[in-house]
């Protein structure tokens, strides 16, 4: 693959982030001790239950949380592209930003380009806003709802324009509105449409078109294509993913549907209350899912071919984050629970030597209180002893 | 309607048939609110022609994108909507559309629903007591305070909400939206129906949830010989959880049959397209990467396309699909399709018809190396 390269080079590194919501009556801890990287043009697929904490930890990435909701600790560093390599069909012209990004750094050097790290929990909303749609853009869930409904399609775009590059001429702007338009498959004739002039997938493109506006390097994907169709969904996913190959993009996408993920993500995050419980190579964790809740994720969902079987899904509901259980927060619902699984909290290891690279926070794995690597069809026939039980009754 | 041949076994023989409910030539057209001062006023054409059985302790599922007709079906079977044109039997019997309030009480009684958002189809201000005495009180099946606890606490067990005696007092926002479904799902239980219509009961939920949701209904439809009809977009489930699948565009069936001869072998070009669609993890197992032979989206029903409304988006097109809608094909094993490339009813068109629809087959194929 051609960003095997570019993805060896980090864009984001997110350490210990940790993210609570202060309710009356107790806190949640939403986001606990999260970290990770981020390559350049990488995709990770970020998937869980809802009320697992991913789109809070997206928020919290792009810092539009608001309270009650407010991160606690951690950092979220971000390395901007050296500027000279950039192509020049971009229209940001890159030492705009630059300059933006000096001013935003905690950590730059004075005059050296390479060490420059944009600290963004520390920014200040003026550098907030220089950094936001630039270089970080985010679709949010339920876009088709966020487009305003009494103002037109090629005025949306327009606005990013205008409010972001003051020194675009109007029409310039529009031509690029139009560029954009083409660019995820809409005609350049709808910019006059109005929002319900357009269908369901349309208003999706319309949106994405407005987050690739600045041509960021980063993008955030919350749940996008939930309220769409499959095939739809199926040509959204197809676009999202040309975009990010075509321009080298950087692309966090959120969804609770593991299987949109396989096709898409280089790398897979799965997060259960606030945690990561397990990350890896998408290939990777679709054949031998390590985490008994990523094999039950990954076994939610019937298949199109192949026998037709009993399936149990995952037994239970996600717990009450202002009460997680001790130990590890999937304990209750686990099939191969044990012992220590009540008492200690997993913190994340490679889950086997031959592949360090899949980091999963499970005891299975862990030779102090388990023996033994269990295997996937370990796994699975603990999961396929719970199926037959629930349908016995 | 004389275009119906007689290869449609399950229609021609309601009482021999055992069909608990049964839908003929269902037609729907929803009239637009719009001043038009010239031509005829316009509607949207939502189902046409569509015609469909439910069986005792069977599940039927139907399949298709937003827009195809498939909840107005389900509510014309509520008697939620009233069919523009059609017949719907009960028992063998044809239901009369015109009576009042009682009769329609009567009728739902046998036939219940649960609708695809448990956050909306429940009332906030109303404890979950509240929700299961309704019906257990206006259809009769308890009267003292005392029967409606036990009734309730009953149907809470039955839908796996336990501990019952907590859930009877809780308030729909202090469940998970699993927890509500489940409610839903009982609520619909308490009037003792023979009948479930689930409208896409399990896409507003997590992935993790849904198969305990449709376990859940898989079991109740066997202790209960409750006939299911299951309105989903996700074909893969519609496989899992039904014995029979019919695929809807835009208002028309298009295919139908068992579910695995229908997903393992599918005829029409729509169908292939779903399939090809849908997430599929033996394939990114293999390596392969499917190309969707179609793209676009349903047309408007004000001013569908002519003859098969699929014709713009499909990949077979034929001059004769815009024309007309094709007739029923019957494929062998209760699997039968409505197109073209398959022939007109029981003839068969011309040879030159039947080298055309070599592309289907090729697909078909791939399928198949897929599933072995």
């Amino acid at each position: 693959m051609a960003t095997s390269v570019r993805t060896s080079d980090t864009l984001l590194e997110v350490k210990h982030i940790n993210v609570d919501y202060l309710a009356a009556n107790g806190t949640v801890h939403a986001v606990n001790k999260v970290s990770f990287k981020l390559g350049r043009g990488e995709i990770l697929g970020l998937a869980g239950e809802s009320g697992s904490g991913k789109s809070t930890l997206a928020y919290a990435i792009a810092r539009l949380l608001r309270p009650p909701a407010e991160i606690t600790g951690g950092e979220v560093l971000y390395y901007p592209r050296l500027h000279e390599g950039k192509e020049g069909q971009s229209l940001v012209t890159t030492t705009d930003f630059a300059r933006g990004a000096k001013r935003g750094s905690a950590k730059a050097s004075e005059n050296g380009h390479e060490n420059e790290v944009i600290d963004v929990l520390q920014l200040t909303p003026a550098e907030l806003r220089a950094f936001r749609w630039n270089e970080l853009s985010i679709v949010f869930q339920s876009a088709m709802n966020a487009l305003n409904p009494v103002m037109k399609i090629g005025t949306q775009i327009t606005d990013v324009l205008q409010t972001h590059r003051p020194d675009l001429g109007p029409d310039s702007r529009k031509q690029r509105a139009a560029e954009l338009l083409r660019l995820v498959g809409i005609s350049p004739d709808r910019l006059n449409s109005y929002p319900h002039e357009l269908s369901g997938g349309m208003r999706q493109r319309a949106i994405i078109a407005i987050a690739l506006a600045l041509r960021p390097e980063m993008i955030i994907m919350d749940e996008p294509t939930t309220a769409l169709d499959v095939v739809v969904q199926r040509e959204i996913l197809e676009l999202v993913s040309g975009l990010c190959r075509e321009f080298g993009m950087t692309m966090i996408f959120i969804t609770h549907d593991l299987s949109l993920l396989l096709e898409l993500a280089d790398r897979i995050a799965i997060m259960y209350a606030g945690k990561l419980v397990e990350m890896g190579a998408s290939k990777e964790l679709l054949m031998h899912p390590r985490h008994p809740y990523s094999y039950g994720l990954l076994n939610s969902f019937p298949t199109i071919h192949g026998p037709r079987r009993k399936m149990s899904g995952i037994p239970g509901y996600p717990p009450d984050l202002r009460a997680v259980p001790p130990g590890c927060p999937f304990n209750p619902r686990c099939p191969l629970v044990f012992g220590e699984c009540h008492t200690v909290v997993p913190e994340l290891r490679s889950a086997t030597p031959e592949n360090p690279e899949q980091i999963v926070a499970c005891h299975l794995y862990d030779p102090r209180f388990h023996e033994g690597i269990p295997s996937t069809a370990d796994i699975a026939a603990e999961y396929d002893k719970l199926a037959e039980r629930s349908t016995a009754r | 309607m004389s275009t119906q041949n007689s290869s449609t076994p399950v229609i021609d023989r309601p009482e021999s048939s055992g069909a608990i409910l049964e839908a003929e030539h269902l037609r729907k057209v929803f009239p637009v609110r719009q001043f038009r001062l010239f031509g005829p006023p316009l509607g949207v054409q939502a189902v046409e022609d569509a015609s469909l059985a439910l069986y005792p302790g069977r599940a039927t599922a139907l399949v298709g994108e937003s827009g195809s007709g498939k909840s107005t079906i389900a509510r014309m079977l509520a008697r939620l909507y009233d069919p523009t044109s059609g017949t719907i039997r009960f028992r063998g019997e044809p239901v009369k559309l015109s009576g009042g309030a009682r009769a329609m009480r009567a009728y739902r009684r046998h036939i219940q629903m649960v609708f695809q958002d448990p956050f909306s189809s429940l009332n906030p201000v109303h404890d979950v007591r509240y929700h299961l005495s309704r019906p257990l009180r206006l259809y009769g099946h308890a009267r003292t305070n005392a029967e409606v606890t036990q009734q309730v606490l009953e149907l809470l067990n039955r839908v796996s909400l336990s501990p019952a005696e907590q859930f009877i007092q809780k308030y729909p926002y202090q469940l998970s939206g699993g927890q509500r479904q489940r409610v839903a799902v009982a609520r619909a239980l308490a009037a003792r129906p023979e009948v479930l219509l689930a409208d896409e009961p399990v896409s507003m939920l997590d992935v993790s949830i849904r198969l305990d949701i449709l376990n859940l209904m898989l079991r109740l439809k066997d202790e209960e010989q409750l006939a299911l009809l299951f309105i989903t977009h996700d074909i893969a489930s519609a496989r899992y959880f039904a014995e029979e699948t019919l695929v809807m565009y835009a208002g028309q069936t298009v295919e139908g049959g068992p579910s695995d001869e229908v997903i393992q072998k599918p005829k029409h070009p729509y169908t292939q397209l779903l399939i090809s669609a849908a997430p599929d993890s033996d394939r990114i197992k293999e390596g392969k990467h499917a190309t969707l032979p179609a793209r676009g989206e349903i047309p408007s029903l004000i001013r569908p396309p002519s003859g098969c409304r699929f014709h713009p988006r499909c990949p077979h097109a034929m001059p004769i699909c815009k024309e007309r809608f094709p007739k029923r094909t019957d494929l062998g094993g209760g699997h039968w399709t409505n197109c073209f490339l398959y022939g007109d009813g029981g003839t068969n068109l011309e040879q030159s018809l039947i080298t055309v629809s070599k592309p289907p087959t090729k697909t078909e194929m791939s399928g198949q190396e897929k599933s072995e």
